[in-house]
């Protein structure tokens, strides 16, 4: 059993190892911490912002996305919305919504796990944090496209506007309005602690590669 | 593993470093979404350079339509491009359309009617149904007064300076005044005078809205009494009410106010001391005759008998004297309402007279407040006081006697600074930023510019007291307005003269011709002066108007909250919410709650019985700008202006049946025509075979 956690917590680093290769076994603990605070930060900043332009909204319309929640003229999209069958904007990503703090929580412990895990298992743990933007994004367009493929088809506007597919990224547009879809500081930090996991993996396996390979070989050498 | 540890520490500490610049990120989210705003809003214009083509081109037009230099430097003036705001708003008496107007300077584009004394039905003011608040408001003695002669303006101040809150204005034919908000531009509350049935000298507000003046005119028996014009001198009486002003509730304060008897002289124009003269207010008056009329009977008519004598009374009132006068109870109480009688104001010095050149017009202060300028109306001069004199005349009991009531009347040339000769029917007078006075000369129809003494004669290159200029307007100019020019600092720039007649400068619109609103550039010293734009105003004869810098408003662009109650100014509890829709009904009393948001009305059923007394609760649960609703009920007169988060009530017994659409009538969204509902007023038995089924026609007998 203890054989079993050792092999999945990876060697621990010798004393005399550490004092003579300080830096060596701190670069990927830093870079870790680095990506877990970048992170969690990321909770506090927006993820994704659309600008709506129409002729009757001088000042446009804009609608934010944080991971748990939405801001911006929510009230007066879902107002217009109902005119062409589409859904609330409240009930997408419900779900997700609600889970996304305790998500990153989640990887940030985990990615926490990571720096003290010195085994090829780490790779598991930081799995989560390194594919989190790329998630939010495929989460993103599947409601979007959920919604804007399921419009209700006796809404009073069905005939002028059919089915489609939002634009995540960039410009789109939608009856008189014009979209523009951009990723906020909050979605760059998320890729960033994703950048920063995966480089820290570069420092992990080159701090502790050698010594799991040692610890094979004496393993191999004392079966 | 004594490094993890001083790591996992190390980790915490960065960790909270981080946590504390949290909360400066939080905001960054929203200024990035107001920068984008901004940067979308923003169309600077470059310097304009012409082009020899393109100056051609101005001047074929300005050829062709008959255009010399000055109108084109006019209109480059006053041409205001679309979505480009106006730097002021002039609010201007409705005049008999018992409004307001506001009115944006220098475009002259009328923005809003504002409605105070008279039912207007885009604002839904007036036709809530039964027991309507609004006319409830407008009842005088019981019976509603559905109009009022509006005249004069006056913007809420602080320290002397226009502060952009409220404003008020009387209503001259039913001593009324009424108070609006100008956080959404509607009129909040109306009184109505105890002791006089009409009045002129309102609305006039002390320098920091401490009360609201409104001075009398037509004297009559106070508290509405009754007495034979033989009884004149005896029994009728002139009055001056002040007003308390509350501002925090926004409403005057009735318990708190009350008025001085004056003599039966006919009280007139009045403003409030400022600066130097804080503390004073002056009242013009006429009619110190005390002339009856009666032409009828062989009398000398009014105009004749009221005009008689070579000088007036200008009523010089000390208003905190006044109000610890009434503080102390020395007062009488007419129809129950608190009156300093005239014996008291002369024992405790409140009240002093001096004489003015007869039926003078308008009496205005100078921005420091040392100068009371009272315009001669049937005099050619302006007469110009001294506070500084008042003040010492009155301490030095300088007196050349007293009126028959025992007023003590101040030697004139004791308080007298300067005359000033203009020409002729001098009105009212404004001033600028830069040591000029503008009065309105009503019979040579002209506006006079005047270079001010004392402390203002080095700011100008004129000599003191002189005048400068005049600058024909088109016609018969009453009140004028210049740019804040009442505060104690007018920013000059534009000035209004408020033309009472047009005749000639508009297109005839039969025999009932508009005013004519122009607007004068006195941005320049000296003899330039120039009228540069005319605006007809074909809703009343405006009085008077005040000018604000449009900065200095602070509207609200949607109600605060959605289920607002405009008259409270707060979130009603009342107010219906989104799902709590329906009908509900307790014995013959119906309860609808409804709520309007584009394109419709929840619940679009209401069935009741005939008899039923109907109580209608509607929220606009909108929050974008302009997205008002209305909501009328065709032949139940009633028509509310639902503007976004409002909250409404109206009840109506239902005693007429019949199938009644109710619809929004505002062009709210493209399904705005489907926006309606059906009111089903079920007969009770007996009574259907009385319900025509068709209405009548020509063939139908």
């Amino acid at each position: 059993m203890s054989n079993l956690i050792r092999s999945l917590v990876g060697p621990r680093v010798p004393l005399e190892e550490l004092d003579a290769h300080r830096g060596r076994y701190l670069a990927p603990t830093l870079v870790f911490m680095l990506a877990r605070v970048v992170l969690l930060v990321s909770i506090f900043f927006p993820y994704w912002h659309m600008e709506l332009d129409a002729p009757q909204y001088p000042n446009g319309l804009s609608l934010t996305a944080y991971v748990n929640h939405l801001t911006g003229d929510v009230k007066e999209i879902d107002g217009l919305n109902h005119y062409i069958g589409m859904r609330p904007l409240g009930e997408a990503a419900a779900f997700e919504r609600a889970a996304s703090v305790w998500m990153i929580i989640a990887m940030f412990l985990l990615v926490e796990g990571a720096a003290v895990i010195h085994s090829r298992w780490a790779v598991l743990l930081a799995l989560p944090a390194v594919t989190f933007p790329l998630g939010f994004v495929a989460d993103l367009h599947y409601w979007m496209r959920t919604f804007g493929l399921n419009l209700n088809p006796d809404a009073p506007l069905s005939a002028a506007v059919k089915p489609f597919i939002p634009t995540v990224l960039g410009e789109g547009g939608i009856g008189q309005f014009k979209t523009f879809a951009t990723f906020g500081l909050g979605y760059w930090l998320a890729v960033a602690g994703a950048v920063l996991t995966i480089v820290g993996f570069g420092f992990h396996r080159h701090a502790y590669k050698p010594l799991v390979d040692r610890l094979d070989r004496e393993r191999r050498a004392h079966p | 593993m004594k490094n993890p540890i001083r790591t996992s520490m190390a980790c915490h500490a960065v960790l909270a470093a981080a946590s504390a610049g949290l909360l400066f990120s939080c905001f960054a989210g929203e200024a990035n979404a107001q920068e984008n705003r901004r940067r979308r809003a923003a169309q600077e214009g470059k310097p304009v350079e012409l082009l020899p083509e393109q100056v051609a081109g101005l001047t074929k037009i300005a050829n062709e339509r008959q255009l010399n230099v000055d109108d084109l430097m006019a209109a480059a003036k006053t041409f205001t491009p679309s979505g480009r705001h106006d730097e002021y708003v002039l609010f201007s008496s409705g005049g008999q359309s018992g409004q307001v107007f506001a009115i944006g300077v220098p475009s002259m584009r009328l923005l809003r009617s504002i409605a105070v004394f008279t039912p207007e039905s885009w604002q839904g003011y007036g036709f809530g149904g039964k027991d309507d608040h609004v006319i409830e408001s407008l009842k005088v003695n019981g019976t509603p007064v559905l109009w009022g002669d509006t005249h004069h303006p006056a913007l809420s101040e602080t320290k002397g300076d226009y502060d952009g809150q409220f404003l008020f204005i009387g209503d001259k034919a039913n001593a009324r005044v009424g108070v609006i908000d100008l956080r959404d531009w509607e009129t909040k509350q109306v009184v109505k005078n105890p002791l006089t049935i009409s009045d002129h000298g309102a609305a006039f507000v002390t320098p920091n809205t401490e009360y609201v003046i409104e001075g009398g005119q037509y004297a009559t028996v106070l508290g509405y009494g009754y007495a034979p014009p033989e009884e004149y001198k005896k029994s009728y009486r002139g009055m001056v009410t002040m007003w308390k002003f509350d501002r925090a509730k926004g409403r005057i304060d009735l318990a708190n106010s009350f008025a001085l008897e004056l003599p039966p002289y006919w009280q007139d124009l009045a403003d409030a001391g400022k600066s130097a003269s804080d503390g004073f207010f002056f009242i013009n008056s006429f009619n110190v005759e005390m002339a009856t009329g009666g032409a009828e009977k062989g009398n000398p008519p009014f105009e004749a008998g009221a005009s008689k004598r070579d000088m007036d009374y200008l009523h010089i009132i000390d208003w905190r004297k006044a109000e610890a006068a009434f503080r102390a109870g020395k007062v009488k109480k007419i129809n129950g309402f608190p009156v300093i009688m005239l014996e008291t104001s002369i024992a405790e010095g409140l009240l002093y007279f001096a004489p003015e050149p007869k039926s003078p017009h308008g009496v205005d202060v100078t921005p420091n407040g040392q100068y009371m300028v009272v315009a001669g109306k049937l005099d050619p001069h302006v007469t110009v006081y001294s506070i500084e004199k008042v003040k010492a005349a009155i301490a030095a009991k300088k007196f050349s006697g007293s009126d028959e009531f025992g007023v003590p009347v101040l030697d004139f040339d004791a308080v007298k600074e300067v005359q000033v000769e203009l020409g002729l029917g001098p009105l009212h007078t404004q001033f600028d930023d830069k040591g000029y006075a503008y009065t309105s000369l009503f019979l040579d129809s002209a506006v006079a510019r005047w270079s001010l003494g004392g402390e203002y004669a080095t700011m100008h290159p004129e000599q003191p007291w002189k005048l400068v200029q005049k600058t024909p307007v088109q016609y018969n100019i009453g009140h004028l307005c210049a740019a804040e020019g009442d505060t104690v600092s007018p920013d000059g720039r534009f000035l209004v003269s408020m033309s009472k007649w047009s005749v000639d400068r508009f297109l005839t619109t039969g025999p009932l011709l508009p005013q004519n609103f122009q607007l004068l550039d006195i941005s320049q010293t000296g003899t330039t002066m120039p009228v540069i734009y005319d605006l007809p105003i074909g809703v009343g004869e405006p009085h008077y108007c005040q000018m604000i810098k449009a900065d200095k408003l602070k509207s609200w662009k949607v109600y605060p909250e959605v289920g607002w109650n405009t008259r409270t100014q707060q979130l009603d509890a009342n107010a219906p919410k989104q799902g709590q829709e329906g009908v509900t009904r307790e014995g013959n009393k119906v309860l609808v709650k409804m709520t309007a948001v584009r394109s419709h009305f929840l619940p679009e059923h209401v069935e009741v019985n005939e008899g039923d007394e109907v109580t209608w609760r509607i929220t606009a649960v909108e929050t974008a700008q302009d997205a008002t609703h209305g909501f009328c009920i065709g032949a139940y007169n009633i028509n509310l202006s639902l503007e976004p988060g409002e909250f409404e009530e109206v009840r109506f017994i239902a005693d007429r049946p019949g199938t009644y659409p109710f619809y929004c009538t505002e062009f709210c969204s493209a399904l705005h025509l489907e926006m309606m509902g059906y009111l089903h007023v079920k007969p009770t038995a007996g009574h259907a075979a009385a319900v025509p089924t068709t209405g009548t026609s020509r063939d139908s007998k």
